[in-house]
């Protein structure tokens, strides 16, 4: 047994192999290995939720997996799905209702929206609270984050923007 | 802050995780979901030598029915109980329960099997399977037993897991024709852990109460089955003075510790609070003709 562990997994697409401490978290592996430094540090226990990314198309903590137990993983990232145009009506709309404001907690608040849109593309004001209730905003500015979120719902849905 | 050092190995198969487990010696830990490990290797709480990573181990993985039980493999994240068709069947307390637990992101990777090895006094899946007469399969390298969900938990973070041991499953009973059950809780904030909590199922007919079933979660240092209560809320039906006999009861069942959350004549109160909603909400007893 070894404290540096191999793993190769896929990250936004791309194939990546390296050498990585056993407890280096993913958040850290894709910062400080891989520079891709959209996704935030913030408290690294699990708490804030700044640091969500997608494993396996599923959203988790960064701080709270280790990148050595990803081989063969599929991770995307906020520089992923930004590229890809995933999101763009999100970030759009974070930018339209000033939800962004530091943006610390923006790239773990947009991957966890775009994660309740999936699963409930309806959802009500009080469930959008409910699955962003993980993620907090030093800001405090919840109100427009909500907004900005309903306004993709409704978007999405075929109906003009509240 | 970060983790101490640890070496890290993956187990294949569940053969695998005890040679390692065993190789690894006495400071290894078992690594599943990792959503209460990792974070209390950030805060230092434990140094351990080694995490043996159980979560790709296929043995600990699934929900089937297995006669008269639904089965859940230990490795079962949260997210998964939470939408397995099985589950909302036959075991609906643990589908009313998972979204009370934590935050989505959390649910996708923590583990029924670790929820359980962790035993915080505060956690929803402790007490549900109490609630719920499940039996936690352990395993060693030689051995697999049954123990019941009431001898399961010892004590603060403690639990009748020896060493060697891990939680290869749990077994649930079907819920039987005219069975209700409900999981209330009050929280600061929604997903954090519960200032009180109590997990409760009973046979119900008409307003009537059968063999309820009432374990909180929050108030001691490990799920406390409110014997007393149950006793003085059994085959009565949900009255005004039922809870009020019920309530009075639950004094003599919880010795709640203060916490941050309030002094245990608080703990107390909210107990009473959540006791009364649980047994009119699973007897179909309208709050205003019972409060």
């Amino acid at each position: 047994m070894s404290t540096d562990v191999n793993v190769t997994l896929t990250v936004n697409g791309e194939r990546v192999s390296r050498r990585v401490e056993a407890r280096c978290h993913l958040i850290d592996f894709l910062r400080l290995d891989l520079g891709l430094m959209g996704s935030h540090t913030g408290c690294e226990h699990g708490i804030c939720g700044a640091c969500t990314v997608r494993v396996d198309g599923a959203i988790v903590r960064g701080c709270l997996v280790l990148a050595a137990s990803l081989d063969g993983a599929q991770v995307e990232t906020i520089e992923g799905v930004s590229d890809s145009g995933e999101i763009r009506d999100l970030q759009d709309a974070f930018i339209a209702r000033n939800a962004c404001q530091c943006g610390y907690c923006t790239p773990g608040m947009l991957l966890t929206a775009a994660d309740l849109l999936k699963s409930n593309p309806r959802p009500t004001r009080e469930q959008i609270r409910e699955h962003l209730a993980g993620n907090y905003c030093r800001c405090t500015g919840y109100h427009a984050i909500v907004d900005a979120v309903e306004t993709v719902a409704v978007r999405r849905n075929g109906k003009a923007a509240p | 802050m970060k983790a101490p050092p640890f070496s890290y190995v993956r187990a294949a198969s569940l053969a695998d995780a005890f040679k390692l487990w065993s190789a690894a010696g006495p400071e290894a830990k078992l690594l599943a979901g990792g959503q209460s490990l990792l974070a209390t290797l950030a805060f230092r709480l434990s140094e351990p030598s080694a995490l043996i990573d159980i979560s790709r181990v296929p043995e600990l993985t699934g929900i089937s029915q297995a006669g008269n039980a639904i089965r859940v493999g230990a490795g079962t994240t949260h997210a998964e109980l939470g939408r397995h068709e099985l589950i909302h069947r036959h075991v609906p307390l643990l589908a009313e329960a998972v979204p009370l637990i934590a935050h989505p992101a959390v649910r996708n990777r923590g583990t029924i099997g670790g929820s359980l090895a962790f035993a915080d006094p505060a956690a929803e899946l402790p007490a549900c399977c109490m609630a719920l007469d499940a039996v936690v399969i352990a395993r060693s390298a030689r051995a697999e037993r049954r123990i019941a969900a009431a001898q399961f938990f010892t004590g603060l973070y403690a639990t009748a897991l020896g060493a060697g041991e891990l939680i290869a499953a749990v077994e649930f009973p079907l819920a039987r024709a005219g069975e209700r059950s409900t999981i209330l809780e009050l929280v600061r904030r929604s997903g954090d852990y519960a200032m009180a909590g109590v997990a409760a199922r009973a046979k119900v007919s008409g307003n009537t109460l059968a063999e309820p079933r009432l374990v909180f979660f929050g108030v001691g240092d490990r799920p406390v089955a409110a014997k007393r209560a149950m006793a003085a809320a059994s085959g009565k039906p949900v009255t005004v003075e039922t809870v009020a006999a019920a309530q009075a009861a639950l004094d003599g069942d919880l010795e709640p510790p203060a916490d941050q959350h309030g002094s245990p004549q608080v703990k107390r109160h909210l107990a009473r609070v959540l006791l009364a909603r649980a047994l009119k909400r699973i007897a179909g007893v309208e709050e205003a003709r019972a409060a």
